[in-house]
């Protein structure tokens, strides 16, 4: 009876405690390695860029300004392009995918989440380096052409726009494929077999039911797909010439080998907004439409 | 749909995602320095000149410590703060879950940028942990989503149950919200280990002068010299990302984890 009396008084301070000193160290973890850094990428790019490289703490929209320049308006015009046409391909290509995968037996299913998860982890420079060798001259498919008789003699198929887009959809669609799946996954199959029932075919039932109902879905992947492409760095420097570079090459560009930190922080700040932005609205379409299950 | 269209249209799109990587496959066997397609030769020679070359022997070696490392991280973050949102419902721990996944979700050149101002600014230049901790604050949001799931998905009458038996908060801990929440925290160290092991530009950003990773070490093979090695290992990455998540999807819930509702047989 004292015992219980004691857990009973005890235990509500100790859970107290443990409210209270838990979140410490996630905070101060979070706090000073994520939201410093964060807030300093703020203040360096309206600091002052001296002529050696470095900068000095100020407020000047100078490199603001630069937004204005070509190289800035061709880079932003071209990477929402790119990513756009990157998004596009992957809904085209990933939601069949993804729906056929949801509609498979759960063993079968499993296989290929675990190929599409090991793929998409895979890392951005294998990927780059694959297509290269896979558009190269002596290892790639123009080989396998001209082994056909299809072409004189292998020629290389990079740098090109078409690589570069390749090997963007490529490296996003397994992406794209994770982002559908749990909204695919949960619609309730009953939706086809009504349709069938009342006479439509398959392929009726995939665009007049299936396409509808996923139509926020689709909205939300196509943009988190745009937002995961402006990320890619590496495909456009190495199968794209310079006038393929993306946001995210020119920051590093500018970071590391021009040692302009505040225009690479102005460009960040671009980016950042542009991406949060997106990711915004597709938390608010998640929220406003409930999936039927 | 018709049965055999949907399994035709699954494999052409699984053959197209397998082609370059079998591409690369057939380059890393080539008994020559040169990257033939269709191999000329045979020679497993790049496998073991991972291991045996100091170079690339140092950057497999430096990936794995920042890998393991940073997933630790990650973990130690992300537990106390799933826990708190699950048990205490803390607004607060809200606010921290959302600053914890807000890295992963925006373009990674963003975080690898922020990371290089701060670790300038405080004079902590090309030091192993900077990409550790860069690493671990990248990655916070996948132990974050994985441990909340499995949080979640205890159910509240284990909890009475335990307590009943007269089990104090400890106990009830240890006896049954770890093992039921273990298989998700495993899980949530193995995307973040994976996810770091591949990662390049927020390790480049931060110490790709002074450590070299695997990631780093092939980018630079790239623009100085090309060798078969870069493709034996990236077969060698392959096979690790297979045999990860291929344990994941044996030993846990891969698709509840993905985000499948009613996945729980």
């Amino acid at each position: 009876m004292s015992a219980d009396l004691n857990t009973a008084v005890r235990a509500p301070a100790r859970a107290d405690l443990g409210r209270w000193l838990l979140p410490v160290y996630p905070s101060l973890m979070i706090g000073i390695f994520f939201l410093i850094p964060f807030l300093m990428i703020l203040a360096v790019s309206v600091a002052h860029q001296l002529p050696a490289g470095y900068y000095e703490p100020g407020f000047e929209l100078t490199h603001y300004r630069r937004f204005l320049s070509p190289i800035f308006v061709n880079t932003a015009l071209f990477s929402i392009s790119v990513s756009a046409l990157v998004g596009c391909a992957c809904l085209v290509l990933g939601f069949p995918f993804t729906y056929f995968i949801t509609r498979l037996r759960r063993r079968h299913q499993v296989l290929w989440l675990v190929f599409i998860l090991a793929q998409l982890s895979l890392s951005e420079v294998l990927i780059a380096f694959s297509w290269q060798v896979l558009l190269s001259k002596t290892a790639g498919v123009s080989n396998v052409l001209t082994w056909l008789g299809l072409l004189d003699k292998p020629i290389a198929y990079y740098p090109s726009f078409g690589g570069v887009v390749l090997a963007l959809t490529y490296l996003v669609l397994p992406f794209s494929v994770l982002i559908l799946y749990p909204s695919l996954s949960r619609l309730d199959p009953a939706y086809g077999e009504v349709a069938r029932t009342m006479g439509a075919s398959p392929l009726r039932t995939f665009f007049n039911v299936v396409i509808p109902i996923m139509r926020p879905a689709l909205v939300a992947t196509g943009i988190t797909t745009f937002v995961f492409t402006l990320g890619a760095v590496l495909v456009p420097q190495v199968l794209g010439r310079p006038r393929h570079w993306t946001l995210s090459v020119l920051i590093t560009d500018q970071a590391i080998f021009q040692s302009n930190m505040p225009f690479a922080s102005a460009l960040a700040v671009f980016l950042l907004v542009l991406s949060m932005g997106l990711v915004g609205i597709t938390v608010w379409i998640n929220r406003r439409v409930s999936i039927p299950r | 749909m018709n049965r055999s269209l949907r399994d035709l249209y699954l494999a052409l799109i699984g053959l197209v995602l397998v082609v370059p990587l079998v591409v690369i496959a057939g380059v890393s066997v080539n008994a020559s320095r040169f990257l033939y397609f269709p191999p000329k030769g045979f020679s497993t020679k790049w496998y073991f000149e991972i291991f045996t070359n100091d170079a690339w022997r140092d950057a497999l070696i430096n990936s794995l410590v920042v890998a393991t490392a940073s997933a630790s991280l990650a973990v130690s973050i992300a537990v106390p703060v799933a826990y708190c949102l699950w048990r205490f419902r803390l607004f607060y721990a809200k606010v921290l879950y959302a600053l914890g996944v807000i890295p992963f979700v925006l373009p990674p050149v963003i975080m690898a940028l922020a990371f290089l101002v701060f670790f300038t600014s405080i004079e902590v230049h090309g030091r192993m942990g900077n990409v550790i901790v860069a690493h671990g604050i990248f990655l916070v949001a996948l132990p974050l989503i994985t441990v909340s799931l499995g949080f979640e998905s205890i159910e509240e009458e284990m909890l009475e149950a335990a307590r009943t038996l007269g089990a104090n908060n400890l106990n009830v801990i240890r006896t049954v919200v770890f093992p039921m929440a273990r298989p998700y925290l495993i899980s949530g160290f193995a995307f973040a280990f994976v996810l770091s092991l591949n990662e390049y530009i927020i390790a480049f950003m931060t110490v790709g002068f002074t450590v070299e990773t695997l990631p780093i070490k092939i980018f630079n093979s790239l623009r100085y010299g090309y060798t078969p090695v870069m493709a034996s290992v990236a077969v060698l990455f392959l096979f690790v990302n297979v045999l990860v998540f291929s344990l994941i999807g044996r030993f846990g819930n891969l698709p509840k984890l993905l985000g499948a509702w009613g996945a729980h047989e």
